[in-house]
């Protein structure tokens, strides 16, 4: 704890404070509470603490055409190894030009429009132990072009090496039954985590209309999880596939309607994914300056069972918004996904305010209820949890 | 030449009389409004001081890029970008301002690297938990309001100008106001002062525009605004640095793909 301090202040030090940069820390600690007993006995029990640390480091030109970005993470988990872990979250060289913006390094991208499922959002790996919500990301080495025309934004993606999801270990919740080795994943490709992947997207708007296309050919994100020889461990298995994915957003009044889609191919299987429905927002309720919007999402999945593992495959989200709309920026999203195959409901609780000037305070709550044995989920069924997190932001 | 002058002044004044209160409080709103026409785009920034009853104070800092599109049925642009507090930085609020249609905005999350196009229909909600209601950021536009000319009288702050003071009226949809009253100089032709009346018609909320400075091409602009709400006791100043104006922004330097390379 020592040293992290130390860190922060030295980090804190070295930036000059001129305009073109800027630099900033954020610091955080974080309590996980597993509400019930683990299932595996060497999986931990009760409360674990963990430690982030995400300095930022960002430089601009004078005329703004020139950016570098440096952004090193750092997770110290102390029940589960594999949750330890260090990422360079972004770490590139970007030019403006006139007709070109060039991006050469690590950076992260998102594509999309839905609240309860990220489709066609493929470029960055899920750093999943993170956090289970898929909303964290690790750093995507690439080179990208993109350009903006009056009939929309282009961009080109080239990306020359894949990052591995993280699983949990031996010693975390969250996980399979039987743990998954991060060291020993399968590629079809030969090239491993050298092969080469591209993409390409199209995004624009016209009027209320927001548009988005998107391809992308290379390694899947997601992970195959076969047992090895000794049958003690899941190997993660990559597969090469080919993605198109298309986003509209319609943005009428309150009302914001939405559909994310994805035909995927692979030697495993070629399917459709879907996740549409909306989001209204009741303004000012009962003449506060609270905001509730309430958000309906139906997520639909075909593929078959050899295809990598989804729990939203036939699945209704409801949820609920709470903006307070006050200085501290408090808002809370609460929402539970249900299987209309299983009836597995999966519940789900985010609020986050900020204390003075220079500390957030976020609750997580993630609860899984009426899973049976043998269906999706029914591993993490014992692994419902309250997080409680404190940042300092420097 | 003398007799010319007179001639003028004598068929102005009819012209002023023979006006309606509307036509008058339009002329007013429209002499202020394009008195700073041509300023192409500028960039300036801003702390906002929120303050709560108690007088406790929370501070963000933002920059603002506005581009001026001149054709007066159409809104500006403009591109907000959030320094502080340090939780929020880099989050940016991209607005096409339009007339009588709701605006169309997009939100730049960094956390995410996500671009989200939101609802503009939340005109009278609180700008960023300030005292500024969304509305009183975007419908500057002169098209947005109907008019009447009320009297004329000393400024508020400033009691050696003489304003005149205008009543005008949302022509938009979900404005959180019934009417606002504006004091406006004679001599620059600056807001100097206006009062915000809620939808049932009581006084909700005063602004104060204070330290006007001008800029080449008669460009005037406010360095301290002051919004007090007087049901709940907040407060929010806008505290400005100097501007920058036709810093060459362009069009595209206002489409949605730039919130993602800001910084």
């Amino acid at each position: 704890m020592n040293k992290i301090f130390i860190a922060v202040l030295t980090l804190w030090a070295i930036p000059t404070q001129a305009d073109n940069w800027n630099t900033s820390v954020e610091a955080g600690l974080e309590s996980r509470w597993f509400i019930q007993d683990a299932r595996l006995p060497n999986q931990h029990s009760g409360v674990g603490l963990s430690l982030k640390l995400q300095p930022e480091f960002r430089y601009k030109s004078d005329d703004r055409k020139t950016q570098f970005a440096l952004v090193p993470f750092l997770r110290y988990d102390a029940e589960d190894s594999e949750r330890t872990h260090f990422d360079l979250r972004e770490a590139y060289w970007r030019h403006i030009g006139d007709e070109w913006e060039v991006t050469a390094g690590v950076d992260k991208v998102f594509w999309g429009v839905a609240e309860s499922r990220h489709l066609v959002d493929i470029i960055n790996q899920t750093d999943l132990v993170e956090d289970i919500d898929q909303e964290d990301k690790l750093g995507q080495p690439m080179v990208s072009a993109s350009t903006q025309k009056d009939w929309g934004a282009i961009s080109l993606y080239w990306l020359p090496y894949f990052r591995e999801r993280t699983f949990p270990g031996a010693d975390g919740r969250l996980r399979t039954p039987l743990p998954v080795d991060n060291d020993r994943a399968q590629y079809e490709s030969a090239a491993g985590q050298w092969h080469q992947d591209i993409a390409l997207r199209y995004s624009h708007y016209f009027g209320d209309w927001d548009v988005g296309a998107s391809y992308f050919r290379g390694t899947n994100r997601e992970a195959r999880l076969l047992p090895d020889n000794s049958g003690e461990w899941l190997l993660p298995n990559y597969d090469q596939i080919d993605q198109l994915g298309v986003d509209l957003q319609y943005t009428w009044e309150a009302w914001l309607l939405k559909v994310e889609g994805i035909y995927q191919k692979s030697r495993i299987d070629n399917f459709f994914a879907t996740v549409a429905g909306f989001e209204y927002t009741f303004y000012q309720v009962a003449e506060t300056s609270t905001d509730i919007g309430v958000l309906l999402e139906y997520q639909y999945d075909g593929r078959n069972a050899a295809a990598p593992a989804t729990l939203a495959d036939d699945d209704v989200f409801a949820g609920m918004r709470w903006s307070l709309n006050d200085t501290q920026d408090t808002a809370v999203l609460a929402g539970v996904a249900v299987d209309r195959h299983s009836g597995e409901q999966f519940y789900n609780i985010e609020a986050e305010t900020r204390i003075g000037q220079n500390i957030t305070a976020e609750l997580r709550a993630r609860f899984l209820t009426g899973s049976e044995p043998g269906e999706s989920a029914f591993f993490v069924e014992r692994d419902d949890y309250i997080q409680l997190s404190l940042s300092y932001h420097l | 030449m003398k007799k010319l002058i007179i001639l003028a002044a004598v068929l102005f004044s009819i012209g002023v009389q023979a006006q309606t209160p509307e036509q008058k409080g339009f002329d007013i709103a429209a002499r202020s409004d394009r008195s700073d026409r041509g300023f192409e785009s500028s960039e300036v920034e801003m702390t906002m001081v929120l303050r709560n009853a108690a007088g406790t104070e929370i501070r963000r800092t933002l920059l603002t890029n506005t581009l001026e599109v001149p054709d007066e049925s159409l809104g500006d642009k403009s591109l907000i970008l959030f320094h502080t507090p340090v939780d929020v930085e880099g989050t940016a609020l991209l607005s096409h301002a339009q007339i009588l249609k709701p605006d169309n905005q997009w939100l730049f999350l960094p956390a995410l690297k996500r671009t989200k196009r939101i609802s503009s229909a939340n005109k009278s909600g609180p700008f960023v938990g300030s005292e500024f209601a969304f509305e009183d950021f975007t419908a500057q536009e002169l098209n947005k309001f109907t008019y009447k000319f009320l009297r004329e009288e000393p400024c508020p702050q400033d009691a050696s100008l003489t304003c005149d003071v205008v009543e005008r009226y949302p022509a938009y949809k979900k404005s959180g106001y019934k009417k606002q009253v504006a004091w406006t100089d004679q001599k620059d032709y600056q807001v100097r002062q206006v009062e915000f009346y809620d939808r049932r018609g009581d006084k909700l909320k005063t602004l104060s525009l204070e330290d006007y400075r001008e800029y080449p091409g008669n460009v005037w602009r406010t360095h301290k605004m002051v919004m007090v709400n007087h049901k709940t006791g907040k407060s929010t100043d806008l505290l400005y640095s100097d501007y920058k104006f036709k810093t060459g922004l362009a069009d595209k330097d206002f489409k949605k793909g730039v919130l993602s390379s800001l910084r």
